[in-house]
Parts: structure tokens; sequence; C-alpha cells
């Protein structure tokens, strides 16, 4: 919260996509400014269109009301200037090796070539501790290993922000901890900015500097909260904070059944 | 909960060190790492093939209806050394290869205006639904009147039998390609051909190589196939003209002999070209095992 100017500005976002039988309202009017150097959470159940938002930041999905600007720039289509980490695991091209998988990103987005392009993907390789891996197939990797790649890959591009789509929630426990840590670590180092969806609190505690709690059908702004200053791991506060998170959004499921939202 | 964890003490071990073990690794015994050779499977049936074919063919005792093995491939190396064998396949080849790789080219082009927009999709599948079942051999009397008899008209009919069945399966190979790469293609800023070609095509490579084997096989069928029917057409003539002017002389192992030229072409092809292709592409990246 630096700068004054938001880098990420969303404003009054209404997004909706069809299925085979129903015209579906994901978000609802949704506003949130992001600032450089924040790790921004999108934080709520399923189905109160975290995802879906963050599919519109990164291009994928023009929104029907409102407008979401990047530096000023307004987003109409997917770029390299945003970055996405996918939850799935088959985000690595299959038939590039680790380390080409990261250059082809920047060769084929135009951002560096040859021998600069080769130097970057080996140094942001290292960075995830991925070195002695450079060279090996992505079939051959462990799933927490492939959601490294994809990351390094996110910072080798340097985007303007990184769009992060719960990249840890197929992970088990013990290596989402561990790459929360990393994830943590990687930021103190560099300080980029990070869009981070994610439907379990802790996570959203333990990884977002700000918090953006969201209701579902459709999704709606809750609130939006500080989370605790990196670097204090005070587990009373982080339980506290946790604590009052969840009865936020426990307190939308018992409402939800006798209100009804006005469109 | 307490009072039997009360019960029971916790338990502490270290793990023991490696070198305490008889056995971590063992070597395969020589006869289970032979048998994990496919070349030496393969070769174990064609062996066990060839020695059914010799057998039943010396009971059967009859020159004219079935030949011995060994009967053909003496007629075949005669052919190769002093015959004209190799002059006729190479000319099937040639014929064979043209209509082949303009068959590729052609399914292509349709399938990239067929990802490219709905109405191109439409266009594929309509064409495919209708042209796929018609024997490309049904064409060929028709192409001989739009082409002349001469090679003209069996690229003409090679291609019909290449096309469908190589576009039809690049297709599909695109339309199964993940969401998630497609999103990552898109977000490196790629788009239009560039797009098609680095990421569609590498990830739709194993249903594309299906679709390029069986366009081959289908190319091979009918172009044998209308060189028998019509093999004076084709100039000097080929493998198809081969085994047509050796049955009406009853030279029946050299229709064998033609038969076999056809069928080692065809292991050669799977088991050195498609297979190193595999080997280098899909089972490399894991994409099929």
């Amino acid at each position: 919260m630096s700068a004054t100017e938001p880098l990420l500005d969303v404003r009054g976002v209404t997004l909706q996509y069809k299925t085979r039988d129903h015209l579906v309202t994901a978000t609802y009017r949704i506003d949130f400014q992001v600032f450089a150097s924040d790790r921004f959470v999108l934080l709520g159940p399923s189905g109160c269109g975290k995802s879906t938002l963050l599919k519109a930041v990164g291009g994928y999905l023009e929104p029907v009301e409102g407008e979401i600007r990047l530096k000023g720039e307004r987003v109409e289509r997917p770029g390299p200037d945003r970055m996405m980490v996918f939850q799935e695991f088959d985000q690595l091209l299959p038939w590039k090796t680790v380390h080409e998988n990261v250059m082809f990103a920047l060769t084929s987005s135009g951002k560096l070539t040859g021998k600069a392009a080769a130097d970057k993907a080996r140094e942001s390789i290292s960075k995830v501790n991925l070195a002695k891996f450079a060279d090996n197939f992505p079939h051959t990797l462990s799933g927490g290993m492939k959601q490294r790649v994809a990351i390094a890959r996110g910072m080798a591009m340097e985007p303007d922000i990184l769009l992060m789509d719960e990249p840890f929630a197929a992970l088990d426990a013990l290596t989402r901890r561990k790459m929360q840590d990393e994830l943590l670590q990687l930021w103190d180092d560099t300080r980029f900015t990070v869009l981070f969806v994610t439907h379990s609190i802790p996570e959203a505690v333990k990884v977002g500097s700000r918090i953006l709690l969201m209701s579902p059908h459709p999704g709606q702004v809750k609130a939006e909260l500080n989370s605790l200053p990196r670097g204090s791991p005070d587990g009373e506060a982080v339980r506290a904070l946790e604590e009052k998170i969840h009865s936020m959004l426990f307190a939308d499921e018992v409402e939800a059944e006798g209100e009804s939202h006005h469109e | 909960m307490s009072e039997t964890s009360a019960l029971r003490p916790e338990r502490h071990f270290s793990p023991v060190d490696a070198t305490q073990f008889g056995v971590v690794e063992k070597p395969l015994s020589i006869f289970e790492r032979v048998y994990n050779l496919a070349a030496v499977r393969k070769i174990a049936i064609l062996i066990v093939l060839a020695a059914a074919w010799e057998i039943y063919a010396r009971t059967l005792n009859n020159e004219l209806l079935f030949p011995t093995f060994s009967a053909t491939v003496q007629a075949f190396v005669d052919g190769l050394v002093h015959g004209t064998l190799l002059v006729k396949a190479w000319t099937s080849i040639r014929v064979l290869l043209v209509g082949y790789a303009a068959g590729i080219a052609l399914a292509g082009i349709l399938t990239i205006i067929a990802i490219s927009s709905r109405i191109g999709t439409d266009f594929l599948e309509t064409l495919t639904s209708m042209f796929n079942p018609l024997p490309a051999i049904a064409l060929l009397p028709l192409a001989l009147i739009w082409f002349g008899l001469g090679s003209g008209s069996i690229v003409f009919v090679l291609i019909h039998s290449v096309l469908w069945a190589v576009a039809l399966n690049t297709h599909s190979g695109f339309l199964a390609v993940s969401p998630t790469l497609r999103m990552v293609g898109r977000n490196y800023g790629l788009r239009g051909l560039p797009y098609v070609a680095r990421i569609l095509i590498p990830a739709a490579f194993p249903s594309i190589l299906t679709g390029l084997k069986i366009g081959w096989a289908f190319a091979w069928r009918t172009l044998i196939a209308a060189e028998l029917v019509f093999g004076v057409s084709s100039g000097s003539g080929g493998l198809g003209w081969f085994i047509y002017e050796n049955k009406n002389q009853l030279e029946i192992p050299n229709v064998f002999a033609g038969l076999l030229t056809v069928i080692v072409i065809g292991l050669l092809v799977e088991n050195v070209i498609f297979r190193t292709v595999e080997y280098r592409t899909v089972r490399r990246w894991g994409m099929q095992t």
C-alpha cells in the first residue's frame, strides 16, 4: 500500500456465463483495488465466483458490467502481463522440459530471446530449488514440483501481477504448508504483487496481506480485511482472525436461507 | 482418547542404514531382460507365424494355391536381386508418398479452418460424414475420367483415403486439449497460427499420430487395390500390378512375394518410423505409456 494509484482496479464487475440451459451470474458488482506488492486474497466458499473473477482479471472472460483496469489500461484479453498459476497439474506443456517450459513463456511472449531467456529461466528455476530437475519432463515430477515450476514460470515473466488460482489446493497438506512458506520467502525477496484465490481460511490468513471475503450465489463482496503483518507468527492473533473470518462466512450461510439477493 | 494414549507409550525408531540390507536393487535375470524388449517379442511372433505358414503349406503341398514360406522368400529374394520387384515397390511408394503428403496437408488446412470457427467445425464434420464412408476405390473410375490414365488419378484417390482419417483424428485431438493448456498458451499472448503450431499440435499429438498411422494404412490399401484393378493406368505399374501380372501367369510364389513386400514395408514403417516418432515424442513427454 505504498503507492497511491492502484495497480489493479476492479470496479462494479458483474460476470455471467452460460451453461446449457441457464445464464448464471457468477459475481455481482465486485469492487476492489490491488496495490503494488499486495498479497491480495480472494476468499470465499465454492460458488462465490472467485475463480471466475480471477479468470476475468486474466482476460479470459469479459465482464457484462463494470470494468477491470491494470495500470490504468482496460483488460481485454489474456496477456503475459498477468501470468496465471492454475490449480491443475497439467498446466506445464508436457512436450517441454522444465527449463524449456519456463523459457518458452519468455520467448513466445517476446519478453526475452535466446541466451537471455535461457539464463532468466535457469535463475528462476533455481529460485524454486528445482535446478537439478531443469532437464526433466513434467510427467516425471511430483505435483508440488510441477506447481513450483508453474510459479517459477510466473515469476520469470516478471508480470505486473501474478494470478494464482488455488495453486496448492490439489497438494497434500504437508506439501501445501511447505509451498506456502516458499511462496512467502519468494515474496520477501522480490515483493511481487499477487492475486491469490483460495477457499481455505488458514491459507488466506497465512498467505495474504489483504483478504477479500466473498459471499456466494452470486459472488458479492462481504468484507475486505487486513491480514496479520508478515513475520509475526502470533498463534493467538492468527486464531482470532481465522475465527472472525469463519464466523463471517458462516453467518452468511445461515442468513442466505431467508434473505433473497436483490439483482 | 487420553486414557488410551496413556496406556500405549510412544515409540521411536531410527531407520537402518541402507548398507545393512541384503538387496535394495537386484538386476533382472537375462530371460526377463530379453523378454522386456518389444522387438524380441515381436520377432518371436513373426517366427511362429512363418513356421505355421511353412507347415501348413507343406501339408497342403499345392504350389498353385498356397506356396510355402521358403518358396515365397525365394521368389522375394529373386525378385529383389534379378527381377523388377524393387522397381515396382519404388514406383508404388513414390505415388504413395505424394498422395499421403498431399492428404496430410489438406487435412491440416481443413482442421485449422475447423478449429477457428464454429461454421468451420460444421463444414469439416459434414464433409467427413459424407466422404469418409465412401471407399476411395469407388472414386477411381471418376478420377480416371478427370485426371486421365496416370499417377494423377491414383494420387487423387490416395488423398481421398488419407484426408478424412487424418482430419477426423486431428480435429478430435484438438478438441481434447485440456482447457488449462489452452489458457496457458493464451496467457503467453499466443494467437492464431502460432497458437495452433506451438500449443494445439503438440498437445494433440497422440491423436494426430494415430490419424497418421490410420491414414498410412488406408493409403496402402487404396494404392494396392487401385493398381490391382486398374493397374495398367499407372504407367510402369507398381506392386499391385506386379501381383496382378504374376497371377495371370500363374507365378503364385511371385504373387505371394508381392504381398510379402507390402507386409514387409508395413512392418518397417510401423516399427521403425512410427515407433521412433512415438518414442521421441508422446512417450518421452509422458502423454502415452
